[in-house]
């Protein structure tokens, strides 16, 4: 019987069988930790292994992202509390200056197609943006994972997703991303792996890949994984100086669905307040006065995603109520907004750019929204409370950008 | 072995004023971010639930034994320990849900905590049920029994999360196995 992407990738790091429902013990190629829960995980080793050596420093790194730099006391300590142990055991730290941990370890090529990664960052599945494997876990599992290099996990069933149609500008990612999300919902991709397929996967960019995977943990999925395209090769042999090969599903392997996602009219979306999955078309929600919008996150801090923003912005300015926030992904796309003249495109557009990191979707790195407050955003979760007290509406770079010029929800 | 794969217990079934099962009950609303800095596991019971709409009061009604029943997806969110440790504190022997979030489950599993998945068991069985009544799970088959009753069937555990609930926790699991 052919494997799957995942299946795969597991059958290559295991001795265990591997079929949909069978726990397997995987070996990692890497392991980290961020600064939220990386001072658990630290707990957890000194109790559990006094000063043990972990099992191999070189697969083992932090990566600080959430709070960056620490704006209170309690997360100063814990980001130390890495730190000290990472200078102890000889770990690599990517410290409050790097960006998101996620995207730093594919712009590190620390994670290429086949790679197998976890960390304690729940969003760790979008490394299936490379065809790679990766997952979020507590902070046990991940002390665990430092000393041992493995991990136990279940195999999960893959469902195929074929998207027909094409994305043509003002369209981008992010709206192929809120119609999935819209049609099959917050439990669509429950407990599956889902690989992705169709012309418009084959030609995307790691970017737009990048958004793509962000939010299988919205369609409830363990990881949504995109079959390698020669970009992808070619940026992930670059970028960690090894030869590459890309890991496909095998032509007989086996499906538990296989569903269809036609795009062929597809408008600009966005997902209402209080849920990823409640999407609609930015059409049916314009007019909507905006006070705040945020460009960034996992989802759409790219430099593709800020392009596209900056693109719309150039040479006017956004509406006076509107406060309008830029947080590039990583230190990498921060650099490439200053030299390519983007940082002034922003700033005479009147906004503010913030140091890489999470920014507006973790814990109040640029700020978070007062009651009654309404942001768009372009992070992958909009729950109650999250960003703040007020409303988030979710987009992508076109659509908020618009409605920052106009202070209303407005449809590119 | 040691632990036992019998639980009998009386059960707690997550229903709201309705009578409807509770889906999707997150980590906030187990274990409220408040009381996140607290590190006893013997002060975390007192709050389980704590932010649970009708269900503030199960810390002083639940006993030792008793068995906690939940509609899907229960514990989705973050990936907080506490949320399993409240329960530990306030002796449940057994964690039942027709699905659980995928950490929450690896959380509990790896701390040694018996949860066990039971697709439909609160929407598709007729209601049978019912907070009071005692059931007894075989945690190696899965069977649910009321007396002389089968109500359902859950996923046996596996290997593996025998293998960590006998040993106590992942750690101690890892040191006495070949993993
Ligand atoms: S941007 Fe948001 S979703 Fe992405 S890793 Fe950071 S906190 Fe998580």
């Amino acid at each position: 019987m052919g494997q799957t992407i995942i299946e795969k990738i597991f059958a290559a790091r295991t001795s265990d069988p591997v079929e949909p429902g069978r726990i397997i013990w995987l070996e990692l190629d890497a392991r980290t930790a961020r600064d939220f829960g990386g001072a658990n995980v630290v707990k957890h080793l000194e109790r559990e292994y006094a000063d043990d050596p972990v099992a191999d420093p070189a697969k083992t790194f932090f990566t600080f992202d959430c709070v960056v730099p620490a704006n209170t006391i309690p997360y100063a300590n814990n980001q130390q509390i890495c730190r000290d142990f990472a200078r102890k055991h000889d770990v690599r730290l990517y410290d409050v200056d790097m960006g998101i941990g996620s995207h730093v370890v594919i712009e590190k090529g620390l994670v290429v197609p086949g790679t197998t990664l976890v960390g304690t960052d729940s969003h760790l599945n979008i490394l299936g943006a490379v065809g790679a494997f990766g997952q979020g876990m507590g902070d046990q599992d991940i002390a665990f994972t430092f000393k041992t290099g493995k991990t136990w996990f279940e195999v999960p069933p893959t469902l195929r997703v074929t998207v027909k149609g094409r994305l043509e500008p003002p369209l981008t990612p992010k709206d192929l991303n809120l119609a999935i999300l819209g049609q099959i919902g917050s439990t669509g991709g429950l407990g599956y792996s889902m690989e992705f397929y169709g012309e418009v996967i084959e030609e995307m960019g790691i970017a737009g890949r990048i958004t793509l995977a962000s939010q299988a943990t919205e369609m409830g999925a363990v990881i949504a994984m995109l079959p390698p395209n020669r970009d992808v090769l070619d940026y992930c042999r670059e970028r960690s100086g090894r030869e590459i090969e890309p890991i496909l599903a095998d032509d007989n392997a086996e499906y538990v669905k296989n569903l269809e996602i036609d795009i062929t009219n597809l408008k600009p979306m966005v997902s209402r307040p209080g849920a990823p999955h409640d999407v609609v078309e930015a059409g049916a929600v314009k007019g909507v006065r905006v006070d705040s919008v945020f460009f960034g996150s996992c989802t759409n801090g790219r430099l593709e995603d800020l392009e596209v923003a900056a693109s719309i912005l150039r040479g006017k300015r956004v509406a006076p109520h509107v406060m309008a926030k830029v947080v590039p992904a990583t230190r990498e796309v921060y650099g490439d907004l200053l030299k390519k003249g983007l940082l002034d495109v922003f700033y005479e557009a009147g906004v503010i750019v913030s140091n890489p990191g999470c920014g507006g979707c973790a814990s109040g790195q640029i700020g978070m929204t007062g009651k009654g407050e309404v942001q768009v955003s372009t992070s992958n979760r909009n729950f109650r409370g999250k960003q703040g007290a007020g409303d988030t509406y979710l987009a992508g770079p076109a659509v908020a950008a618009v409605s920052a010029l106009a202070g209303e929800i407005t449809s590119p | 072995m040691n632990k036992p794969t019998m639980i009998s217990g009386r059960v707690w079934v997550l229903r709201d004023s309705d009578g409807r099962p509770l889906d999707d009950i997150d980590t906030d609303m187990i274990y409220h971010n408040a009381h996140l800095a607290i590190t006893d596991l013997r002060e975390m019971g007192q709050y389980a639930f704590g932010n649970l709409e009708g269900w503030q009061d199960f810390p002083s009604r639940v006993g030792t034994g008793d068995i906690l029943i939940a509609g899907g997806n229960f514990g989705s969110g973050s990936s907080r320990q506490q949320a399993v440790d409240c329960f530990v504190s306030l002796g449940v022997s057994l964690l039942i849900a027709e699905s659980f979030g995928a950490i929450y489950r690896r959380n509990a599993i790896n701390s040694g905590f018996p949860i066990i998945a039971c697709p439909g068991i609160l929407h598709e069985s007729k209601g049978q049920l019912v907070s009071g009544e005692t059931v007894e799970v075989d945690l190696e088959t899965g069977e649910i029994r009321k007396g002389e009753e089968a109500v359902a069937r859950a996923r046996p555990f596996s290997e593996v999360q025998m293998g960590i609930y006998q040993a106590g926790d992942l750690f101690s699991y890892a040191r006495s196995h070949e993993v």
